[in-house]
């Protein structure tokens, strides 16, 4: 209690008589979130390394996987968070336009992504290896449909937050909610990063 | 699923009138009791015009205190219609011997074990602990809320949302036979074809929102908003525990969470993750469900260690004995409490080597619990003991807990496990650290800090009556689990052929009597305190002479909690305060920033319902109905930002003037 005996000599201070603000906790808040999130996929990938080769006498990922349409998606999510990245930098030089724009280019990315993706689970259930088929495939389409779903929220909240930016402008609030989207965003990439590593190139080496 | 075109099977999905269990004679007394009781509770506030009261100040209320009360009203009432189906099946067990049937059906009676358990688990003890913290915590740091007051009144809503889901089984459909992990395959498709495991699934999953996100604000309030000079090694032992309970939710909930979403796919769509065929496994299940279950029940049991920590050091008179290495304890626990989930199927087939991992883990988490036992012990020798009823709990808790805790040691041996595994030994291990610990020390908590939110203190004769006979009416029902559990009983039985067996029931039977008028007297001594609550009232604060930062502001609370927001130099900050001559500022007030109430938590709740019920009963145009609501209800509240307040100046000056004459007339 050396650090008491100390501050003994001086009259001790027990409140403060200025008005007291904590940091804001939103953005440890939102990481909290993520890694909430993130324990979500990790059960879903734990659950695709158990299951991953259940194929059940059924079509396996070197049957099913077009690797072509994989990097194409692939591209579209890693360009999507770049355009992000140059929206966050036009927030910072305060630019409302040039955020929007480069918002609605992220936008419109994420929403190849997506029309990519329902195309190839289109494809998959076509010929027969839709989620019913096969362990194999009841994770792979959870685990790439989560993720998707994910993305499908971030666009709804992308949207949300263009027409907030336009009403009230690059006020604090927005500026937060901006910041908390672009990490939800990079980490749905880091997330396809693992989908696109662990579930379509070695699943296809098999 | 979509093949029935019929309009009543498309607008009502497989709800039907066959669904009420009118042919359930217990059921339908059941119903009468709890409708004419709601319909007599809402005539009364109808009659009293509280509804506006109760919305404004209540419902819609964001600050952390009004929502702890709420949560502990919750898990009271849980913890009647848990207890009701306990003492069902303990009369159920003590007369179904020598053909007897009992009066119970086997159906009947898997529903109530599995609603005993998931309703004791997740809506009473959840709740209970959730609600203390919430009260306690931002009073203890010195702050004048949580960091984030709205998803705190949405967080309570959910996990009420997700009882009401549960409750609604009883009257409508059935609940799930299945055990309180609804294991697959029974609990798939194919072996369990009703609405009782959708109801589990989808209350568990609402509840389970409201948990996670009340985790995430919990730990944020704790890591940002404590007071000046608050290192994390000054702050109260509670307030540790909380923190990592919380950590605990924020990193198991979300398991749960993914793994009733795999067994739903299961049910709904029909994929194939927990199914016997086309590459399923059902063992990929059991371990996802108990890395979140284990790590569970310490996230059930840290905070009552954090509570009789502080009962202690309180009514010892002394600082706690050990504070770092309760600390440390504590946060050892956390992480040991993620490694261990395998020792709840020793029997499975791991294998010798995953066995000896996993019994080697679960009994090292004795040595930090045994730590913290000493650290109690050692508070206690040569402290001035004051046997306040909080005080009796504890010590009651430290006799209980430690039997639990070493017949929990012999669990953990794999080839004892061979043995014991899924018998009466387990039900009565668990029960024993779950009631010796974690209800003893919500009601330690609930006595200890019911002056604080109400200003006078709980009538000390029921409050030892309550005790006495919960302590006693434990070992009675708990201790012949132990000996039938020895003798090969296993659990989840409803009907005996030895009828040697049935005396150790009769007394279990009695046992669970005697808990019965614990339970009563609990009820009275709330009820009577309230009656005497002039004679009970506790003017200064500081009801026990307590150390820590809660003790400092008045009882109740003020709204904004602080006045001036404290600076704290000691982990026992207010035993240091009133050692060391604080003086309680009369002047200088400024005005407080106040979030403001919001009506968006209740809706998004209730919605919640109307969404689970509807995917339970596959009316699916209501689902996407209530779906889009909850999208849209969400995206409108992000449109208010109007969200915070100011209280005058003039406003805080006068509630504090108020307690200055009051305590002025304590002298």
């Amino acid at each position: 209690m050396s650090e008491t005996q100390v501050k003994e000599n001086q009259a001790p201070q027990f409140y403060l008589t200025e008005d007291h603000h904590p940091e804001n906790s939103t953005m440890l808040g939102f990481w909290l979130y993520l890694m909430s999130d993130c324990l979500i996929f990790a059960v879903l990938f734990a659950t695709h390394g158990v299951l991953g080769r259940n194929y059940a006498a059924g079509p396996s990922p070197a049957d099913l996987f077009d690797l072509k349409i994989v990097a194409l998606n692939t591209a579209m999510l890693l360009f999507s968070s770049i355009t992000y990245g140059f929206a966050m930098l036009q927030m910072e030089r305060n630019a409302r336009m040039e955020t929007l724009f480069w918002l609605g280019v992220t936008g419109v990315f994420g929403a190849v992504f997506l029309a990519l993706e329902l195309y190839e689970f289109y494809h998959l259930i076509l010929e027969g290896a839709g989620p019913t088929r096969s362990a194999f495939l009841s994770s792979f389409f959870t685990l790439v449909g989560t993720h998707g779903l994910h993305v499908t929220f971030g666009m709804i909240w992308l949207v949300t937050l263009m027409v907030q930016v336009k009403k009230h402008g690059l006020i604090t609030e927005n500026r937060r909610r901006l910041m908390c989207l672009s990490m939800f965003w990079h980490f749905l990439d880091v997330i396809w990063i693992g989908v696109f590593s662990f579930v379509y190139l070695l699943g296809a080496l098999v | 699923m979509f093949g029935e075109t019929s309009l009543t099977q498309f607008i009502f999905g497989r709800l039907s009138f066959e669904a009420i269990p009118y042919h359930e004679p217990i059921l339908v007394a059941t119903f009468a009791v709890v409708a004419l009781g709601g319909i007599a509770m809402l005539a009364l506030i109808t009659k009293f015009k509280l509804w506006g009261y109760l919305w404004s100040e209540w419902f819609t209320s964001v600050d952390h205190k009004k929502i702890g009360i709420m949560y502990v009203i919750l898990a009271l009432v849980m913890l009647m219609r848990g207890f009701a189906d306990a003492i069902m099946m303990r009369i159920q067990q003590a007369i179904a011997f020598n053909g007897n049937e009992g009066y119970l059906n086997p159906h009947h009676y898997d529903q109530i074990f599995t609603a005993h358990g998931v309703i004791m688990i997740f809506f009473m003890a959840m709740p209970f602990v959730t609600g203390l913290m919430n009260y306690v915590v931002p009073l203890q740091i010195g702050a004048r809320d949580v960091s984030f007051p709205f998803l705190n009144n949405f967080s309570f809503w959910m996990t009420t949302a997700g009882a009401v889901i549960i409750m609604l089984s009883l009257f409508v459909g059935e609940f799930a036979r299945t055990g309180w992990l609804a294991y697959p395959p029974l609990s798939g498709a194919d072996y369990s074809p009703g609405v009782g495991v959708d109801y589990y699934i989808w209350g568990l999953q609402v509840a389970g929102v409201g948990t996670t996100l009340s985790g995430i604000n919990l730990i944020a309030t704790i890591v940002k908003m404590r007071a000046p000079g608050m290192t994390f090694m000054k702050m109260p032992v509670f307030t540790w525990t909380s923190l990592c309970t919380n950590i605990l939710i924020v990193a198991t909930f979300p398991i749960l969470t993914a793994t009733l979403a795999l067994l739903s796919l299961d049910r709904y769509v029909g994929t194939n993750f927990f199914t016997n065929d086309l590459g399923g496994n059902p063992m990929m299940y059991i371990n996802l469900i108990w890395i979140w279950g284990h790590p569970e029940v310490y996230i059930l049991v840290l905070p009552a260690f954090g509570i009789f920590s502080e009962v202690v050091a309180t009514f010892c008179g002394k600082r706690l004995f050990g504070y770092a290495s309760m600390v440390y304890a504590t946060c050892v626990i956390m992480i040991l409490s993620y490694i261990v989930w395998l020792h709840h199927f020793f029997t499975m087939g791991s294998g010798a080597s995953v066995n000896a991992f996993f019994g080697i883990t679960t009994m090292i988490i004795s040595i930090p619990t045994g730590a913290k036992m000493f650290n109690w012990l050692f508070t206690m020798y040569r402290g001035r003991i004051r046997y306040e009823v909080p005080m009796l709990w504890t010590v009651g808790f430290m006799v209980t807990f430690v039997i639990g805790g070493m017949t929990g040691v012999m669990l953990a041996i794999p080839p004892a496990d061979f043995v014991l595994h899924n018998s009466l030994f387990l039900i009565a291990h668990f029960h024993n650290v779950i009631i010796g610990g974690v209800v003893f020390g919500l009601m330690a908590g609930l006595v200890y800090w019911w002056p604080k939110a109400f200003g006078y203190k709980l009538d000390p004769f029921w409050g030892k009556m309550s005790f006495w006979f919960w302590q006693i009416g434990f070992f009675f029902a708990f201790m012949p689990l132990y000996v039938l559990g020895l003798m090969g009983v296993t659990r989840r039985v409803s009907q005996f052929e030895d009828p040697s067996l049935q005396i150790w029931f009769v007394i279990a039977a009695f046992g669970a009597f005697l808990i019965a008028l614990g339970i009563a007297s609990f009820v009275i001594q709330i009820i009577v305190s309230y009656l005497r609550r002039d004679l009970l009232r506790e003017t200064s604060g500081d009801a026990w002479d307590g150390r820590t930062l809660e003790w400092s502001t008045s009882s109740p609370p003020p709204e904004y909690n602080f006045a001036f927001t404290p600076v704290v130099h000691d982990h026992d900050s207010w035993y240091d305060m009133k050692s060391r001559g604080y003086e309680r500022p009369l002047a200088g007030f400024k005005p407080i920033h106040m979030p403001k109430n919001t009506g968006t938590g209740v809706v998004l709740a209730g919605i919640s319902v109307v969404l689970a019920f509807a995917l339970i009963w596959y009316i699916w145009w209501l689902a996407a109905l209530s779906f889009i609501a909850i999208v849209a209800v969400s995206i409108g509240h992000t449109f208010n930002y109007q969200r915070d307040f100011f209280i005058p100046a003039d406003t805080v000056a006068a509630t504090e003037d108020a307690r200055s004459k009051l305590l002025a007339e304590r002298t």
